[in-house]
């Protein structure tokens, strides 16, 4: 079933080029993180090695107190299964600068690709849309993931978007694990004093 | 909830406290106990009020809004603590300041047995979490110990939390 999915590393690659100093990113636990290592180190990047469910709400924390600055969340379908919740936490807030992504490969990658829900049909872009998120996108080709970069560079509403890639294990790329030292170079690079 | 009323003002004195260390972010799951903070929360432009679905949402939500610059609290019944024990891990790790008032059930008068369990180890379980735990049991105590806890979740980095008493918040009335 996974054939013809995307792969993940060249679609990470693909939605942050050409970022831009305003967009933030907060990748969950495990591969997302690996993947966002792989693209270079990056002080607007907020590594998770942990909090496994808390990524779309640590998204959501940012995002309200940065609200001139993009957001991006972007997660294993696991992490968000995990913190399905905070999708109606979120629905509620609607920050127009956050985009919730999910790359979903349907397995449990870090742990032995044991199957996960969304291979048994847990719809995400459904529980999103009925959350009420207002932007809902599935993306399952190139075309849509061009079309999803497009959309994070000028967003302008509270997007969700499940992107159908490849259960692939690419060698990892681990950043830095101090989280603390994330943290301070993280508030550094935009502008906040200690 | 049938709080007797030379207790009631505590709340205002707890928003007031909110306000002056500049809280722009409260995270709370509905609790009686918490109802008129929740609702001068929500009355007021500069506070965000995030209704949550469970409050480990409200730890991660405090660690973002830090990561960018503002102050957040998490309100929470004691059963809610139970909750958080995991997502806690992140603010140890990363020092994030958090800072948490938690309504305790399971304790004064507590008519319902299934609030004990997690009301009876809220003090231990968030110590092994490395929380600085203060205790608010009359009402003019809650105003000094959250000042002195908003001081030390931002001014050192690390998790608070103020529990306030059940003789504070009053007995559950179980007739309508």
């Amino acid at each position: 079933m996974m054939h013809g999915r995307l792969e993940r590393r060249a679609a990470m690659a693909t939605l942050l080029t050409d970022r831009g100093d305003d967009l933030l990113v907060v990748p969950g636990l495990g591969s997302t993180t690996w993947d966002m290592a792989a693209l270079g180190d990056n002080d607007r990047d907020f590594y998770l090695w942990g909090a496994m469910g808390g990524a779309a709400m640590i998204g959501l924390g940012l995002a309200l107190a940065q609200p001139k600055r993009r957001v991006a969340v972007i997660t294993g379908d696991g992490e968000m299964l995990m913190g399905l919740g905070s999708l109606a936490t979120i629905g509620i807030q609607r920050p127009p600068n956050l985009a919730v992504i999910v790359f979903d490969n349907g397995v449990y990658g870090e742990t032995g690709m044991q199957p996960s829900h969304t291979q048994s049909g847990a719809d995400l872009v459904g529980v999103a849309k009925a959350c009420g998120f207002p932007i809902c996108l599935d993306v399952e080709d190139e075309a849509g993931l061009v079309d999803l970069a497009g959309r994070l560079k000028r967003l302008r509403e509270t997007l969700f978007a499940r992107v159908a890639i490849a259960a692939s294990e690419p060698p990892r790329v681990l950043p830095l694990r101090d989280g603390a030292a994330l943290k301070q170079r993280f508030r550094a690079a935009i502008g906040i004093k200690a | 909830m049938n709080a007797p009323a030379q207790t009631t003002d505590w709340p205002d004195r707890l928003f007031d406290t909110l306000k002056r260390a500049d809280i722009r972010q409260v995270g709370y799951v509905p609790d009686a106990g918490h109802a008129r903070l929740i609702d001068r929360c929500r009355a007021d432009s500069q506070i965000r009020d995030v209704v949550l679905t469970t409050e480990e949402e409200g730890v991660a939500l405090a660690a973002g809004a830090w990561l960018g610059g503002a102050r957040a609290a998490l309100l929470m019944q004691s059963s809610g603590v139970g909750n958080c024990i995991n997502m806690l891990s992140l603010m140890r790790t990363c020092r994030f300041p958090m800072l948490m008032f938690i309504t305790m059930r399971g304790e004064w008068e507590e008519f319902n047995p299934w609030q004990v369990p997690m009301g009876s180890i809220v003090e231990p379980v968030l110590k092994l979490c490395e929380t600085q735990v203060y205790r608010a049991r009359e009402p003019r105590e809650v105003e000094g110990l959250a000042t002195r806890a908003v001081q030390q979740a931002y001014g050192d980095e690390r998790i608070v939390a103020v529990l306030l008493s059940q003789q504070l918040i009053g007995k559950k009335v179980w007739t309508r």
